[in-house]
This record gives C-alpha cells, sequence and structure tokens, in this order.
C-alpha cells in the first residue's frame, strides 16, 4: 500500500484559555492522496481553518501525529522538513490581509523563487513571474509586475497569493476559504482557476469552505469531511454526501442551502432542529456534542455516549450512533423528508447528471 | 504554458537601485509637501542639521575672552551681545549646535538600534527569553531615568560625545522596545506572515523583509522622539553643571548665562534667549517632521 501524501492520525489541538483549554480539534484523523481534493466543510468555529493550519504544518497539534508521506512531520530532520513545508501550501481566506503591502507583486513572487534557487538572474525571474502570473490567469502579466496589492481588486489579489503559494511547485494547497471573500461573479472564475491548476500542474487541494455548494461545485470528484466543534462528523465522497447525506448535522447544512427557486424551497423539507445555538467550545456537550441539536437525539445514548467514526458503507464514515445502527442493522430510511437537491445554477449541470444517475 | 519571449518583456526588468533611489526622493518631497506644518518642520531640521555640520567650519574659532566687551548688548558688531567673558554670542550659537545634534543622533540611533533587536527578538523568540527580555525592560522602566543619570554623571567623566549618547540610550530604550515587540507580535500573526512561513523563507527574510519595513514608520517617528528626548536630557545635564563645560554648545552656554548671572542684565536678554529658542525651534522642528513622516511611509499614498 503506498502512503498518503498527508495522513492526520487521531490529532488534537487544544489552545489555551483562561479556564482550562479549547478543544479546537478533537481527534481528527484524514488522509489525502496525492492530487486529490478533500474538501473541510463546518461552521465557524468548527475547527476547519485549525486542520488546515495543521495539515499544512503551521500548527503543532498538541497530540496525534501529521504524517507526510509516511514520516511524522514533527519528527524530521530540518532538511526533509523544509522539504515538506515547500510541498504544502496556504492560501489564506482574506485577500487583503494576505499579501504584504510594502511589496509589488514582483517581489512577492521573486523572493521565494530567488531564495529556493529555483531562478538564477533578474531576467529568468521575471521571465518565471510573468509565466505564474499567467497561470493564475492574470493577464496581460506584465501589467501587474510592478503593482502594490492595494492596486489590485480582491479577486486579482487572490490570484496572487495562489501565484506566490505555486513558486514552490507544491504538491498540495490548503485553501482556507480562499474564495469567499471575493465578489460572488469572481468566485466561480477563481474556482475554474483552482480546478485548472488540479489538472493541469495535478495539485492536490484541502479545500476548507463553509459553503457546500462551492464543495459541490470544486469537490465534485473528492470527498467532503464535514466538522463539527472539532470532530469529523461525516466523511464521505462528495456525490454520496451531497445527495444522501447520511448524519444529521450534514443533512441540516445542506437543507440550509437557499433555493433560488422560491417553490423549491417552499417544497425543499425542512430540517428541524432543536436548537439553533452553537455550543461554546469552551463547553463542548457531552456524548454526541450534537445532541442538544440533532432531531434523531436519543436521551441515554446520544448525551452519554460519544459516536465514532464508523463506516457505514465501503466509501463513507459517520459518526452518529441512530444512522450507524439504522445502516448497518435494520437499513431504513430515517427521514421521511428528502433533502432538497441545489439548483444552483453554478452547479447545476453537473448535479443534473448525478440526479439522473441517482434517480 | 511556456511562454515566449514577447516583445517588450526585456524592459521589464525591474527598475535598478539609482532610479529607485530618484523615484523614492521624488516621492519624498512629493509626500512631504502634502502637510505644511510637516514639510516646514523638514525645512527646520534641515536647517539644523546644514548648521551642525558647516557651523564650526563657518566659524572656526568662538575668539578670545576680552574683559572689556562683557555682556554687551546686541550691535552689528555682534548681533546677539556677547557673554561673560566679552565673547561673540552668535558665533557660539553657530558653533554650539554640531555637539547636541551628533549627541542626540547618536542616542536615538542607539536606542533604537536596542529596541529593534531585543524587541523583535523577544516578540519572534517568545518564551523564556520573552520574558527574561521584558523583565529588564520593565525594571529599567521604573528607575527614574534623569536622577539615576544624574547619579550616574557623577561616576563616568563624560567628555566624549558617545559616552554621553551611550549613557542616555542605556536609559531610554524600554519604551520603545515594548512598542517594538507589540507590533511584532501583531504582526507576526499576519497572514503574509504565516505564508512566508510556509514558503520557508527564513526567519531572518520574514523578521527584515516582512515585518520590520511594515514599521518603518512607526520607528522613524520613535527615533525623532528619541533625539528630542536626548537633547533634553544632555541640555538639562549641561545646564546642571553635571556633564563636562568643555567646548562650546548650546547647553554649556546656558549653564554660563546661569550661572555667570546673565539673567541679571537686561542687556543680555539675547544671550540667554538663543540658546533657548534655538533649542525649542530644534525639537518643534523634528516632532512637526515626525508627524508627516507617517504619510510617506504609507504605501497607498505613495502612487499620485
Amino acid at each position: 500500500m503506498t502512503e498518503p501524501l498527508i495522513a492526520l492520525d487521531h490529532v488534537s489541538m487544544v489552545f489555551k484559555a483562561r479556564r482550562g483549554g479549547v478543544k479546537a480539534v478533537d481527534d481528527v484523523s484524514l488522509s489525502l492522496e496525492a492530487g486529490e481534493v478533500l474538501c473541510l466543510v463546518g461552521e465557524s468555529g468548527s475547527g476547519k481553518t485549525t486542520t488546515g493550519k495543521i495539515v499544512a504544518g503551521l500548527l503543532k497539534p498538541t497530540s496525534g501525529s501529521v504524517r507526510f508521506r509516511g514520516q511524522d512531520i514533527w519528527q524530521m530532520d530540518k532538511a526533509r522538513f523544509k522539504a515538506y513545508r515547500r510541498a504544502v501550501q496556504i492560501v489564506h481566506q482574506d485577500p487583503y490581509a494576505s499579501l504584504n503591502p510594502i511589496h509589488t507583486v514582483f517581489t512577492i513572487l521573486a523572493t521565494p523563487l530567488q531564495r529556493h534557487g529555483m531562478v538564477r538572474g533578474r531576467a529568468e525571474a521575471v521571465r518565471r513571474v510573468l509565466e505564474l502570473l499567467e497561470t493564475v490567469d492574470l493577464t496581460p502579466p506584465e501589467s501587474f509586475l510592478f503593482k502594490y496589492p492595494h492596486q489590485l481588486s480582491g479577486g486579482q489579489r487572490q490570484r496572487v497569493s495562489i501565484a506566490r503559494a505555486l513558486t514552490v511547485n507544491p504538491e498540495l494547497i490548503v485553501a482556507d476559504e480562499a474564495t469567499s471573500m471575493v465578489d460572488v461573479s469572481i468566485r466561480v472564475s477563481l474556482l475554474n482557476t483552482l480546478q485548472r491548476l488540479r489538472d493541469e500542474l495535478g495539485v492536490g487541494f484541502l479545500f476548507i469552505t463553509h459553503d457546500l455548494a462551492i464543495a459541490k461545485y470544486f469537490a465534485w470528484h473528492g470527498r467532503v469531511a464535514v466538522m463539527y466543534l472539532g470532530r469529523v462528523v461525516e466523511f464521505s465522497p462528495t456525490p454520496a454526501l451531497i445527495n444522501d447525506p447520511q448524519h444529521p448535522y450534514t443533512r441540516a447544512l445542506l437543507a440550509a442551502i437557499p433555493e433560488p427557486d422560491p417553490d423549491l424551497t417552499r417544497r425543499k423539507g425542512k430540517l428541524q432542529l432543536r436548537s439553533l445555538d452553537i455550543p461554546s467550545l469552551l463547553h463542548i456537550p457531552p456524548g454526541c456534542s450534537f445532541h442538544p441539536r440533532c432531531p434523531l437525539f436519543e436521551a441515554g445514548l446520544c448525551d452519554v455516549q460519544r459516536p465514532d467514526l464508523v463506516p457505514i458503507d465501503e466509501k463513507r464514515l459517520v459518526a452518529c450512533h441512530v444512522v450507524a445502527r439504522e445502516r448497518t442493522g435494520t437499513i431504513a430510511k430515517h427521514a421521511a423528508s428528502p433533502v432538497g437537491i441545489s439548483s444552483d445554477p453554478v452547479i447545476g449541470a453537473d448535479l443534473g447528471e448525478y440526479g439522473k444517475e441517482s434517480s | 504554458m511556456a511562454q515566449a519571449a514577447r516583445p517588450g518583456q526585456l524592459e521589464l526588468a525591474p527598475p535598478g537601485l539609482g532610479q529607485r533611489l530618484a523615484t523614492a526622493v521624488k516621492v519624498f518631497f512629493r509626500l512631504l509637501a502634502h502637510s505644511k506644518a510637516g514639510f516646514l518642520g523638514f525645512l527646520g531640521v534641515l536647517f539644523f542639521v546644514v548648521l551642525a555640520l558647516a557651523g564650526p567650519i563657518i566659524v572656526p574659532d568662538a575668539g578670545r575672552p576680552d574683559m572689556t566687551k562683557i555682556y554687551q548688548p546686541p550691535s552689528l558688531e555682534h548681533p546677539l551681545g556677547t557673554d561673560y567673558e566679552g565673547r561673540d554670542v552668535l558665533k557660539q550659537m553657530l558653533r554650539g549646535g554640531r555637539a547636541i545634534i551628533v549627541v542626540a543622533v547618536l542616542a536615538a540611533t542607539l536606542s533604537t538600534l536596542i529596541s529593534i533587536a531585543f524587541g523583535a527578538l523577544a516578540a519572534y523568540a517568545g518564551g523564556w527569553l520573552d520574558s527574561l527580555i521584558m523583565m529588564l525592560t520593565d525594571v529599567v522602566l521604573t528607575i527614574p531615568q534623569f536622577p539615576l543619570l544624574v547619579v550616574l554623571s557623577a561616576f563616568v567623566k563624560l567628555d566624549r560625545p558617545w559616552l554621553l549618547a551611550t549613557l542616555i540610550a542605556l536609559l531610554s530604550w524600554p519604551t520603545l522596545l515594548r512598542a517594538v515587540r507589540a507590533q511584532v507580535l501583531s504582526l507576526k500573526e499576519r497572514e503574509y506572515v504565516e505564508a512566508a512561513r510556509a514558503l520557508d523563507l527564513g526567519t531572518t527574510r520574514i523578521l527584515f523583509g516582512e515585518i520590520l519595513p511594515n514599521m518603518a514608520s512607526y520607528i522613524v517617528m520613535s527615533f525623532t522622539i528619541g533625539m528630542t528626548a536626548a537633547i533634553y536630557a544632555q541640555v538639562a545635564l549641561y545646564f546642571l553643571g553635571l556633564a563636562p563645560l568643555a567646548g562650546e554648545n548650546w547647553g554649556i552656554m546656558l549653564n554660563l548665562a546661569w550661572v555667570r548671572g546673565a539673567i541679571f542684565y537686561k542687556d543680555s536678554l539675547m544671550y540667554i534667549l538663543a540658546p533657548v529658542l534655538a533649542i525649542s525651534l530644534l525639537q518643534l522642528a523634528m516632532v512637526t517632521m515626525s508627524r508627516s513622516l507617517e504619510d510617506v511611509f504609507n504605501p497607498r499614498l505613495r502612487e499620485s
């Protein structure tokens, strides 16, 4: 068996707080193959960004191990760690904070190239930077070369960020809400650029988002991990997750996607959560952390015993007592309300196809 | 995606150092001119710097004592009058700026260097090193600085400018150090610093290439404020007679005018006011200039 590119093994991250600690990431295990797209989905505070930073080696988890091609990154020697560092890059959410305001686009992109001896001399640096700008669809690249970040739009900055990540030829890009702060009109073209990088350069993505529609669009051929309060509650290939969500939290998330068609919205089954408040990370509920909100809640089980992430078929993992019991025991459709399939124009085509397959 | 050399690409070489310096100077003046007060302050500082450099060259010596001409009122021959031993006050004024400004620049440079080096180190290293540096800082900060300076000057013979400057610098770094540390702590959490870490650019490059340039305006402003503090400190030392009264400078002039009784002569008004005014104007010029320096360092204002 070949080693995955990156594997998180029972990783937890506790941040120190006044009383005790905040468990931002709780016993998460994930693995990512080279060139794969994995989406991390969840509300704010679910530990997505922390997980992303752990994958990028920017945070050291308080327990558990992160392995890069089978080697624990925090036990590596310096040279290997540097190689890993360069293999995994990060693109941040806020295009206004992720570029240093005092440097021109050329400096931002040429510095890592020169630092790692990937270009020799100015002329070659200019040529390579122009190439990178073209790769991320900033055309004509010449006009961006000596611009300062404040002279660029949010979308353009985000492209510069992506180009910067590409300077060191990474194998994996952690895209932390990389599209959520740009205008909707720009978002699709930015996603298309990323998708092209994946197809043409074979770059893998850990795509962190709170928007399932984007996960659908970007990671259709990949997998999605749904996170809730620091834990992965469902881990499954994207089409299966979108069309047949298992965990009640995933179903709630999908049900919350607004539909452009009002008739569809009215017909769409609403999932009644028992509470709309996300519990504080300082007081995570015992047992299943979702139980105070869960429509499938069973007293004496869910509020006592913590569900493990268990396989319900060959490809899908769910952390829910009720679903696991139903799927592995008597397989019954537990909710009468089918979650409406989004007809989001962005993903309509893709979903249409899938809808045919599954019906 | 391989790209052929396109026409005009060769001209896209980044501007050379000379060209960049020229633009920087041009932009500097344009931005300074933004604020009239700032520009006046800049001109004032320029005037005093030129005075400090050229004064002792224009006036090679302050003349010999002449007891027949003591405490004379301003006249054509002596525009600011004469001092207690009959020497020309204007000549002394022209010669007396250099020592003050040299010590101020030395002291401010030294204390700024200490603050940046150790402030950045504390913030970046963290842990016990941070605690140690901050403890030292707090200790120095709680010491009443001027009284300590007074006590120290009794033990150290402050007859060298760098000695005086070092002494002042060693007492004035804590405030700036705390500010530098706080800024580095905040800047190092920025996303572009995180990206630089992921790109493995190295600590030196991250600190000097990504973090410190973003604090340039703050550092330059602190430098000017450090200079004003150093000027006050040394003038006070001279005035109190705690630093050796050798040579001419505005502090010594003030001391002698006071000690030798010039304040009792109506004719000596200009004698005693001249150093006071010069010191105040220099301070005013520096403070006004530092206020408009923020414009100069703001990259958003750089483009017209």
